[in-house]
């Protein structure tokens, strides 16, 4: 019955949403407890108890605590905004490091905590605007060049690469002032501070409470430009608007978390192929597989190989580089994305 | 109801447009007929504000164009392209995107807008389909599925690109219909056809666009006799033609 088929897939939405909601807490708590000094679920509801004096709680407050939140907020902005950069390019390829928009943020990142290192706060900031430039860049390629599915992933080649040679001029020139970024360039969440993921964290909560209010957008763009302005979308306008969105999730999480690449292709990707092509309802939904996939990847990159400690960066270029090649064979057979 | 005064218009350096003046009434269906490269499309295009006159003025219900804002323009008029990118969406939410001027900062569907949507789609025919995805539909039910979002717009002018090409003879049947009974709810339905038999016979009015001018403006039914056919497109009715009605 179609009208039943409607609901069912409404069901199928919220039912995901649930599960993916309640994996990420058993996720979250495993990622509380796990570590260097385990600690069992019990010690970890005792530490909430009794306060900051313990020191499972200081464990807590002080490490496992900024650390679970970098891996989700991280994850959660990434994820959508692969979303909107999917939604607005028409492109399923997109994707914030395919494209550049990465590339943008870090670059940025680095400049600012090269030359102002004082300027801690504004990280976010400078990475937002180096995603910004990189993102509208793009956006000008593909209309130049007509938006087809891999123009747009070559000039991200393009992008990537004019930005990783600024990147790599400044670590050469400036080489006491950048070390220890390397680890920035591959992208992790080891020695995260608290008050970079909470600055962050000020940029990234309201983007994605407006991202989620706008999703409609997103939607009504992918009908063409004809249509969505004859429906009374100001199309340009929703662009550049979702654009910056995009861009302040993918420069605030890149500014703690570094580099991460793939999430924002893996998760929509993922989610898509169980829940239909709708923006309205993929983008919560990514939200919270965004956050579940890099949670439970940095908590498997930290624990499974100690003493030693993978970067979560390494992991997820290892399950996203394949992931990639996988994808655009198919688009090469004409399968849709 | 639409008017156009004076109105010039060019791709690049070449006019297209030099003082075209028309009008389309409410209560009619008016076909736009002529050559390739005639300036339908454009014509089209020019009154849903897709694109901008060079010179001249366009009032849409008795007031500027240029005067609405974006949302209250699409409560006013609603335009369907000819070619557009087939998104992943289900034929309920295409339709209900025709509500999106109509929505508050929540971008929640009201009852009222929930009322329209279903009464489009009951209308096109599309309730039993309205949740595939739009994909897995026919060239023709995709159409009736894109006039349902038209319908849910309830804008009083419509105007339609083509709306008939790659459709079957059954397919064109039924969206004539539906055409048909916009006209006559008094909405001012605009479409470019180049079926001229069809719009002959079905249209209440013609606009033959001939080099950027109106050859013949005036009832369709006298489009033929008016020999501006031939002048156009240097052809002429064969005696006895063929149009087809549900059996």
């Amino acid at each position: 019955m179609p009208i039943s088929m409607n609901f069912s897939l409404k069901r199928k939405a919220r039912l995901c949403a649930v599960i993916l909601f309640l994996l990420l807490l058993a996720a979250a708590i495993a990622s509380m407890c796990l570590g260097a000094s385990g600690l069992s679920p019990r010690e970890l509801w005792q530490a909430v108890r009794e306060g900051v004096d313990s020191p499972a709680a200081r464990i807590l407050l002080y490490i496992r605590l900024p650390r679970t939140l970098a891996a989700l907020l991280s994850g959660a902005a990434l994820a959508v905004s692969g979303v909107i950069l999917q939604g607005v390019l028409l492109n399923p390829l997109a994707s914030p490091n395919i494209v550049g928009v990465n590339a943008g943020a870090g670059f940025a990142t680095l400049l600012c905590a090269c030359f102002f290192p004082a300027a801690a706060t504004f990280l976010p900031a400078a990475a937002f605007l180096g995603a910004l430039a990189a993102s509208l860049l793009i956006l000008l390629l593909a209309g130049r060049m007509g938006a087809s599915r891999l123009t747009v992933v070559l000039a991200g080649v393009a992008v990537n690469a004019i930005l990783s040679a600024g990147t790599d001029l400044v670590t050469t020139l400036e080489p006491e002032a950048t070390l220890g970024m390397s680890a920035f360039m591959v992208g992790g969440f080891s020695g995260v501070s608290a008050a970079r993921v909470y600055t962050a964290a000020a940029y990234i909560a309201p983007a994605l409470l407006l991202a989620l209010l706008t999703a409609d957008r997103l939607d009504i763009l992918g009908l063409g430009d004809e249509v969505a302005q004859s429906i009374g979308l100001r199309v340009r306008r929703a662009r550049v608007g979702q654009l910056m969105l995009a861009s302040v999730l993918a420069g605030a999480a890149i500014s703690f978390s570094g580099l991460l690449g793939f999430v924002g292709l893996i998760v929509p990707h993922a989610l898509r192929r169980l829940t239909g092509g709708e923006n309205r309802t993929l983008l919560p939904l990514s939200m919270l597989g965004g956050a579940l996939f890099v949670l439970v990847c940095d908590t498997i990159a930290r624990t499974a190989f100690a003493p030693y400690e993978v970067p979560v960066g390494i992991l997820l270029a290892l399950l996203g580089g394949p992931f990639f090649i996988w994808l655009l064979l198919r688009q090469r057979k004409g399968g849709r994305g | 109801m639409i008017q156009l005064k004076n109105m010039s218009f060019g791709y690049g350096e070449t006019p297209l447009f030099n003082g075209l003046t028309c009008a389309f009434e409410d209560g009619k269906l008016t076909c736009v007929v002529g050559p390739n490269g005639s300036g339908k499309s454009t014509c089209l295009k020019l009154c849903a504000r897709l694109l901008r006159p060079g010179a001249g003025e366009i009032a849409v219900d008795g007031r500027p164009a240029s005067a609405y804002d974006a949302r209250a323009f699409a409560r006013a008029l609603a335009f369907l392209p000819q070619s557009r990118p087939l998104p992943a969406i289900t034929v309920r939410s295409l339709v209900s995107h025709g509500r999106f001027a109509y929505l508050g900062l929540s971008h929640r569907l009201r009852p009222a807008d929930e009322e329209a949507v279903e009464s489009a789609l009951r209308k096109t025919g599309m309730l039993d389909c309205a949740a595939r995805e739009l994909r897995t539909l026919s060239g023709g039910q995709r159409q009736k599925a894109y006039l349902a979002m038209l319908i849910a717009q309830g804008a009083q002018n419509l105007l339609l690109d083509e709306p008939m090409t790659y459709l079957d003879v059954r397919h064109q049947l039924e969206l004539l219909e539906l055409l048909h009974a916009l006209r006559d709810a008094g909405k001012c339905v605009v479409m470019v056809v180049h079926d001229l038999a069809l719009a002959c016979e079905e249209g209440d009015r013609a606009l033959l666009l001939h080099e950027g001018a109106p050859l013949y403006d005036g009832p369709a039914a006298a489009l033929l006799a008016s020999g501006c056919v031939e002048t156009a497109f240097g052809v002429r009715p064969r005696p006895g033609g063929v149009r087809f009605e549900r059996a």
